[in-house]
């Protein structure tokens, strides 16, 4: 398995091996599927948008609904007028859905279709019908990465919809980041113990894990609404986790319809639930309640518990950037040494930002930003870790280096049920305990010689 | 036997017309127009003209892919032990990485399977704007160093047409540096109208760059390709194995579990089987133009068609130690087979199933369904042309439309030193006397039942009315419909990826699809998709079974838990 990789790292400056992230239009996809009754819609050949529905719903196990503009060779020399007209035109006779949310593909991105022109142009000719919001984003594949997409798409949707009346209302608008829908439920979860009104953008839950009970609908009760959206400029505050997917959106709410804006890094592990728990007391002024102290401390007490076991163990994380930073914060917070962390995505803020979590942490690790999983499977080659944590994609690795994988990420193809259990908060950190401790326990349970075999432990 | 008709959830007969009717009523004026043409009620006997392999209609729900899907990910992908480099932005590399189940195992251990490894160019912003080549070039240097591969196949993506990077200026410059094959193929993703396109681009550089480039001596006069078979979940492991047991050699698979050597001296068979006739029927034809290789269509999906393919092949060399061998394994086979096959049929026997799945297995897996009594009521392809529905007769009938002559056609012929027919003319004929046929495909829909629906590139609201109107016991497609289908109550066996199942080829393969299908028919999890309370909302009847149970719980009663329970069922 992987016999191609040698431990002897070379300079590459064309060739891309075993990348750690995919292109930008499925993360705008992703993002769109969390606005209620939203069809995304994807402006290219139809080969995008066929990958990228077949894996999203790979990852989700569930139906992943969005249309194409179904370019042929013509469509690629004459622009996409007439394919993205006749789209829109099918897409609301047929399917009906609130909102359409284009987003562009290399392809569009290369003809360089002015897609805000066609929208207005089949707005004038009735192809969009009265009451219907029609929004886009440019989402250029060969810029960033699927985390720049999914940015650019919530960032346009505050563009073409969040509106200022003047009148501020209690509610605290969160940006949530790339998260898997179990993720925002907890995150509303916490917001209704701190007794916080809030609007989620986007918010895939109700969406992409719904339940089996005979029915099928397209757009279901899930996303946020375009009504929500609009007030999201009236709210008191904005908090959004996660400076690549979600702190542009921020920023372009407070420029737009001036809401204060809090940055924050995903609420995954203690300290990034901690700061997020906090901001949300300072933006809301609020006092914590008792339940989330409990909580908390629940986490407290099964960091103690377990302490021994994760203590000083090195950890290979790769990923999507705000998720690698919220890990290995995390892991610094439980006495582990991470020791390569890599993120596919472009931005020389992670390296910078990682290079300050590990600090004072005594960890001496090999960071990368646009790094790919053949050099970190060529650095783990030349010094071992305890634990890699990442996507499905590190499986081979892992095999291959006998070393325990922790699924976390997007996406995971190989096993059914992480989409179903939160990463973040309090709730979330015991579940990659749960998962680490299990690992290392498992491993040595399985290899160690019979008489360190034990019962108890 | 009694008159084919599909039959609507409450039990009535429906015309195909009148279900067609109700899935175009939605669509505007002219996608209606188009879809009429691409769904129509079968008649084996006279096969109406589909209008198959035509564009997707701009905001339709497609299953379709692009034609660098067709190319690199579905024809060439699976070849091992060479590299692949996909030319453009990351995202058509990353899921094309391992995301086709065509499963490989490299001949020696310790040898590399390139499969593993996705590798791109990773396209920016800059060579976007001043052009890839130079990219392209240090990319395949790169990959050189690292692995120093047999071979670098090079896939364009849609942007490296759009600014006008040549992949074969670049690939031949490459193979002369580096003194190995590197071929590139200019599999654009807007070409063509669905993935096939890209077969057939990707059949015409394999056979221009790979075929015959390894002259090799077959020591087995019965040495043969499969040619169509991708060894999704293991399938021509299990194809190979059955055509062993028989005496048959296989030289190459093109390109399930294929290595850079056997496609090279796949020219050197002396018969070509096509299993899926859409995605390789061009190779099969440019070998036989240049190599004098006959070819015919078999299907190896399903035990009764399974033998019957074999006992073409063995009609075919006319050696009568071959014919009996293949007689004592079909016996064989099928004896461990009847009983698995006989338990299953019990409780499949009637059910009816729909597929909509790519460019020859909605057809092939009809067989197995038909194995186990099961009916198929409706189907259709996700990107077949008009002879993989109505038959290759209507070949000469097929109009070429712009998006079709976007594909070059390569000029194919006979190789002065090594064409070799490996029949005689007279044999030819006598085997044509006895109703034998080459180059043959009847297509799908003369297997079909009259007033069945055939259905072009299903849209998803079509299979959203198919299942409303008559809720097929199952339905075969793929993962972009699996979800909806079972959301729905039906379950969806993806014909793709075998829901990461099989192999379901040949006798073996079929004992695991009838085991599945079984398996699927009579789960339990579909009868709890309908809480307790909505089945019988009556009140009362859940009070007295609530008494009984709790007077159950009382010690002195303890003993008549199970007598006590069944008048409350009762009630």
């Amino acid at each position: 398995m992987l016999d191609g990789t040698k431990a002897e790292t070379t300079e590459r400056t064309a060739l891309r091996i075993n990348p750690a992230k995919t292109c930008q239009p499925i993360g705008a996809m992703y993002a769109a599927l969390g606005i209620h009754g939203c069809m995304p819609h994807s402006h290219g050949s139809q080969g995008c948008c066929s990958y990228h529905r077949s894996h999203l719903t790979r990852h989700y196990k569930e139906p992943v609904m969005a249309t194409t503009s179904s370019f042929t060779e013509g469509s690629a020399v004459f622009g996409g007028l007439a394919n993205l007209t006749t789209a829109l035109q099918n897409i609301f006779s047929i399917y009906n859905p609130d909102v359409v949310a284009i987003h562009t593909t290399c392809l569009s991105e290369v003809i360089g279709d002015d897609i805000p022109t066609i929208i207005k142009k089949a707005r004038d000719e009735g192809k969009v019908p009265e009451g219907k919001v029609v929004i886009h984003t440019n989402t250029p594949s060969f810029v960033g990465s699927h985390v720049t997409g999914f940015s650019n798409m919530v960032t346009s949707t505050i563009k073409y919809l969040a509106e200022k009346t003047g009148k501020t209302t209690d509610r605290l608008n969160v940006i949530p980041g790339y998260l898997d829908p179990s993720d925002i439920l907890e995150i509303k979860r916490l917001l209704g113990i701190l007794g916080v009104n809030s609007i989620l953008l986007p918010d895939t839950s109700g969406v992409l894990d719904t339940g089996l009970d005979g029915n099928y609908t397209m757009f279901p009760k899930g996303g946020t609404t375009v009504e929500d959206i609009k007030s999201m400029g009236d709210s008191f505050a904005t908090i959004a986790c996660g400076h690549f997917a979600s702190h542009a959106a921020a920023t372009q709410l407070e420029n737009q319809c001036n809401v204060p804006a809090g940055f924050l890094e995903l609420p995954i592990g203690l300290t990034g639930t901690d700061r997020f728990i906090n901001a949300v007391r300072q933006y809301a002024t609020i006092d914590i309640p008792e339940a989330i102290e409990e909580e908390r401390a629940r986490l407290i007490d099964l960091m103690s518990d377990l302490h021994q076991y994760l203590h000083g163990k090195t950890v290979a994380i790769a990923g999507d950037p705000d998720h690698v930073i919220a890990m290995t914060q995390f892991l610094v917070d439980l006495d582990m040494k991470p020791k390569y962390v890599v993120t596919g995505t472009p931005g020389q803020f992670f390296e910078r930002r990682i290079a300050e979590i590990l600090k004072d942490s005594g960890s001496n690790a090999t960071v990368k930003q646009f790094g790919d999983l053949f050099e970190l499977h060529q650095w783990i080659k030349q010094e071992p870790v305890d634990l890699i944590i990442g996507n499905s994609y590190n499986k081979h690795i892992a095999r291959v280096e006998n070393i325990p994988l922790i699924r976390f990420g997007f996406p995971i193809l190989d096993r059914g049920t992480h989409r179903l259990f939160p990463t973040v908060g309090y709730t979330g950190a015991k579940r990659l305990i749960d998962e680490m401790v299990n690992a290392v326990l498992d491993k040595k349970d399985r290899e160690c010689d019979e008489q360190w075999f034990e019962l108890i432990q | 036997m009694s008159e084919f008709e599909i039959k609507t959830v409450t039990g009535e007969a429906i015309t195909a017309q009148a279900l067609k009717e109700e899935m175009l009523k939605i669509y505007p004026a002219k996608t209606k127009r188009k879809r009429e043409k691409q769904i129509l009620s079968n008649d084996p006997e006279n096969t109406p003209e589909i209008g198959a392999n035509s564009r997707t209609i701009p905001g339709i729900i497609t299953q379709r892919g692009c034609t660098y899907a067709g190319c690199k990910g579905v024809v060439l992908g699976p070849i091992h032990d060479i590299v692949h480099i996909t030319h453009g932005p990351i995202g058509c590399a990353f899921y094309s990485w391992l995301s086709r189940r065509n499963l490989a195992k490299p001949v020696n251990k310790g040898d590399t399977n390139y499969l593993q490894y996705c590798m791109s160019t990773d396209m920016q912003e800059e060579e976007i704007v001043f052009g890839g080549e130079k990219k392209l070039a240090q990319a395949c240097r790169e990959a050189y160093a690292l692995f120093k591969p047999r071979a670098i196949a090079i896939y364009s993506t849609c942007p490296v047409g759009l600014i006008g990077d040549d992949v074969h200026a670049v690939a031949r410059k490459m193979s002369e540096e580096l003194g190995i094959n590197v071929c590139g193929f200019s599999c654009e993703g807007y070409k063509g109208v669905s993935q096939s396109a890209g077969h057939h681009i990707a059949n015409n550089g394999v056979f221009k760059h790979m075929v015959g480039k390894l002259d090799m001596e077959q020591t087995n006069p019965f040495s043969i390709n499969v040619l169509g078979e991708y060894n999704i979940g293991g399938d021509a492991w299990e194809i190979d194995t059955l055509l062993r047991k028989c005496g048959i050699h296989v030289v190459s698979t093109l390109s399930g579990d294929v290595n850079y050597d056997q496609v090279c001296s796949s020219h050197t068979a002396n018969l070509n089987v096509v299993m899926c006739h859409r995605s390789i029927n061009y190779m099969a034809q440019m070998m036989e133009t240049k190599f004098g290789i006959p070819w015919f269509k078999v299907n190896f999906i399903g035990a009764a068609a399974t033998a019957k393919s074999l006992r073409k092949i063995g009609q075919f060399f006319g050696d009568k130690g071959l014919i009996d061998r293949i007689e004592e394994v079909i016996a064989a086979e099928m004896a461990a087979l009847a009983p698995i096959q006989k338990d299953v049929t019990s409780r499949t026997k009637g059910k009816k199933v729909a597929l909509f799945v790519g460019g020859s297995r909605a057809h092939h897996y009809q067989d197995l369904f038909s194995d186990i009594g099961m009916e198929t009521i409706s189907a259709g392809y996700e990107f077949a042309h008009r002879d993989d529905y109505e038959g290759r007769a209507v070949l000469p009938t097929i109009k070429v439309d712009a998006d079709s002559r976007n594909i070059e056609e390569i000029h194919v012929e006979a190789d002065p030193q090594r064409y070799n027919p490996r029949k005689s003319p007279e044999q030819i004929a006598a085997l044509e006397a006895g109703g034998f046929t080459f180059r043959d495909y009847d297509g799908m829909m003369k297997q079909m039942k009259k007033n069945s629906l055939v259905i072009d590139d299903i849209s998803h609201h079509e299979m959203e009315k198919l299942i409303a109107v008559c809720k097929p016991d199952v339905i075969c497609s793929g993962i972009k419909d699996k979800f909806v289908i079972e959301k729905l109550g039906v379950p969806c066996k993806q014909l793709h990826s075998y829901d990461y199942g099989g192999p379901y080829a040949a006798f073996t393969g079929a004992a695991n699809f009838y085991k599945e299908i079984d398996r699927l028919t009579t789960t339990k999890v579909w009868k709890f998709v309908i809480p307790p309370w909505k089945q019988s909302p009556e009140l009362q009847a859940s009070m007295v079974f609530g008494k009984a149970h709790a007077e159950d719980l009382t010690p002195k009663r303890s003993m008549k838990a199970n007598k006590s329970a069944e008048p409350a069922e009762e009630a």
